[in-house]
């Protein structure tokens, strides 16, 4: 059975089809790319699933149970978790603070008013050792917004991880940094999804960063999924490699 | 092993010499000015209230007086129709009234921000000041309700004391303990898990709402929190003061309170406290030296925001920080 199924979800803005009776899935372990020029409906698709947008028609099943009505929170509670493609991390809190307040939603203990957040070691701990896995430990004390860019895409996936989801979204993980810098950030993620055992879906533009890393590729255009295959698969799709990367498969 | 921050030691030790001057002031200047340092620590606690919602939660209320107001009044209330002076039954009502109003207008409020949250918690807090203003029979209108002396902690005044004594001495240690315990809480609430989440909010609230805060039940229990600090703020006022008019549930007064906040600066958790106690001297003495106070405190303002607009707390705190550096 699939982690997660969409069936026919639907989203227009006005007269653009973003997403236009998407039926897609992701199997459970999987690390899955979700590819697409602007505006294919790559982020609308997981804006939907993630529940920023509400779909027009259409259900969305996560571990067969139907989510569609399910607010945002029941749904991290449920155990979809995303991170953002512009980076949306908490600026003037410290980085050890940005992934505690994720752990310490993820227990519910976000309620408590009257006990200091840093007396919670168990919290911290984990906190400092989730930071230590994105290579962030070093940075603990700093204010989020004192980061480099890289390492603020880093937090915020961190801060995703650290909500312990089944099924975690990444939206462009990697823009807006250098070149360089890519693939150690995608060799840090990657491991620790496949080492944590989270399912992923990755939204990417980069296409080096796209068949080196998924298992799976879901390509889409205007709405629609135009393809779905391994990386083999879809470097040999011709209409895929003519919409998207504009170029013949023998090139 | 990890750099799991220190207890709040460093903090505790940087309040002590404060709160032992608060202490040993009164022994030290006139009554009259122990009184002004009173209100000075009273508008603090409502201060700390007001900057739970601006500096931890990003929202910028204009309706504070409500809160202050309410206190107020429910302890007029409990002079006039309940005929009780103490002064914990005082407290008692002027926060459950100040809590129910402070919930209600919360949940009317919270489902916006910016602008609109401004706005409407202005026009709510008008409303209270139009009942307080029109219902005269009730609330004894412009001519407000007198509230005399109370009984601390049971014991009554002893008769012949002068009311100044009362206030300077008895009254103002009874302020100060509040005020140091009402910070302390509210220290601990910046720094809880719950603080964590409202700046996470402030910071960003769509990635708040992702992370699995709800954003708007948070906010609500912020205002709640802010409205109760204000309301026992607005509670200790009367029997100062002797006497509650309308005026304290005008939107000027809330303008007041954002006034000193924005004078000690909101980024710091000190800030509103030195606003507070900085700028009644700074009205005071303003309003006996000329009868254009009000452009003093205008010129004040005006200069605040160009020159200063961490102020007082935050310029303090980046002025230490560079000479550390230059050290």
């Amino acid at each position: 059975m699939a982690l997660l199924e969409t069936k026919s979800l639907t989203k227009y803005f006005g007269d653009t089809h973003a997403v236009d009776h998407v039926d897609f899935s992701v199997a459970q372990g999987e690390l899955l790319a979700l590819i697409g020029s602007n505006g294919a409906g790559k982020t609308t698709l997981v804006n939907l699933i993630s529940g920023l947008l509400r779909p027009d028609s259409g259900t969305i099943l996560f571990q067969g149970a139907d989510v569609t009505a399910m607010s945002v929170h029941d749904r991290i509670r449920a155990g979809i978790a995303r991170s953002f493609q512009l980076v949306t991390v908490f600026d003037q809190l410290g980085t050890l603070d940005n992934v505690g307040l994720a752990i310490f939603a993820r227990e519910g203990k976000t309620w408590r008013l009257l006990s200091l957040a840093n007396s919670d070691h168990a919290v911290s701990e984990e906190a400092f050792e989730m930071l230590r896995e994105f290579g962030l430990e070093g940075k603990a004390s700093l204010s989020a917004g004192g980061l480099a860019q890289g390492e603020r895409k880093l937090l915020d996936v961190a801060v995703a991880y650290a909500l312990r989801p089944k099924l975690l979204f990444l939206d462009e993980p990697t823009s807006g940094v250098s070149t360089r810098e890519k693939a150690p950030i995608m060799d840090i993620i990657t491991s620790i999804v496949r080492s944590g055992k989270i399912t992923a879906v990755i939204i990417e533009h980069d296409m080096d960063v796209v068949f080196r890393y998924s298992d799976r590729i879901v390509v889409m255009h205007e709405g629609a999924i135009l393809a779905d295959g391994t990386p083999d698969e879809i470097r040999r799709n011709e209409q895929v490699t003519t919409t998207l990367l504009g170029t013949s498969p023998s090139q | 092993m990890s750099p799991i921050p220190a207890p709040p030691k460093r903090a505790l030790l940087s309040v002590i010499p404060i709160a032992v001057i608060l202490f040993v002031l009164p022994l030290l200047i006139a009554p009259y000015q122990v009184t002004l340092l009173a209100y000075g620590l009273i508008f603090a606690i409502a201060a700390l209230g007001f900057n739970l919602l601006l500096g931890y939660t990003g929202l910028l209320s204009f309706g504070h007086s409500a809160y202050f107001g309410m206190g107020a009044y429910a302890v007029a209330f409990i002079v006039k129709y309940l005929k009780i002076t103490s002064m914990e039954v005082f407290l008692l009502g002027g926060v459950l009234a100040s809590a129910a109003i402070a919930a209600l207008f919360g949940f009317l409020c919270v489902r916006y921000t910016r602008i609109f949250f401004g706005i409407l918690t202005l026009a709510l807090s008008q409303v209270l000041w139009s009942l307080a203003f029109k219902f005269y029979w009730v609330t004894g209108g412009t001519d407000g309700l007198r509230v005399p002396t109370p009984s601390l902690l049971g014991v009554q005044n002893p008769a012949g004391e002068e009311k100044m004594t009362f206030l300077a001495h008895r009254y103002y240690y009874y302020v100060l303990v509040i005020f140091l315990v009402g910070a302390a809480v509210m220290w601990v609430i910046v720094h809880s898990p719950f603080g964590k989440a409202l700046q996470a909010i402030r910071d960003n609230e769509t990635r708040a709402e992702f992370v699995g805060v709800q954003v708007w039940r948070y906010r609500w229990v912020a205002f709640l929190v802010s409205g109760i600090y204000t309301g026992l703020a607005g509670a200790l006022w009367v029997p100062l003061n002797g006497l509650t008019t309308p005026d304290i549930l005008h939107w000027t007064f809330s303008g007041k309170i954002v006034f000193f906040t924005v004078l000690g600066g909101f980024q710091t958790f000190m800030g509103p406290v030195i606003g507070a106690v900085v700028y009644n001297y700074l009205e005071t003495y303003a309003v006996g030296h000329t009868v254009y106070w009000q452009m003093v405190l205008g010129v004040v303002l005006v200069l605040l925001v160009l020159v200063l607009p961490a102020g007082i707390a935050g310029t303090a705190g980046r002025l230490l920080l560079k000479l550390r550096r230059a050290v």
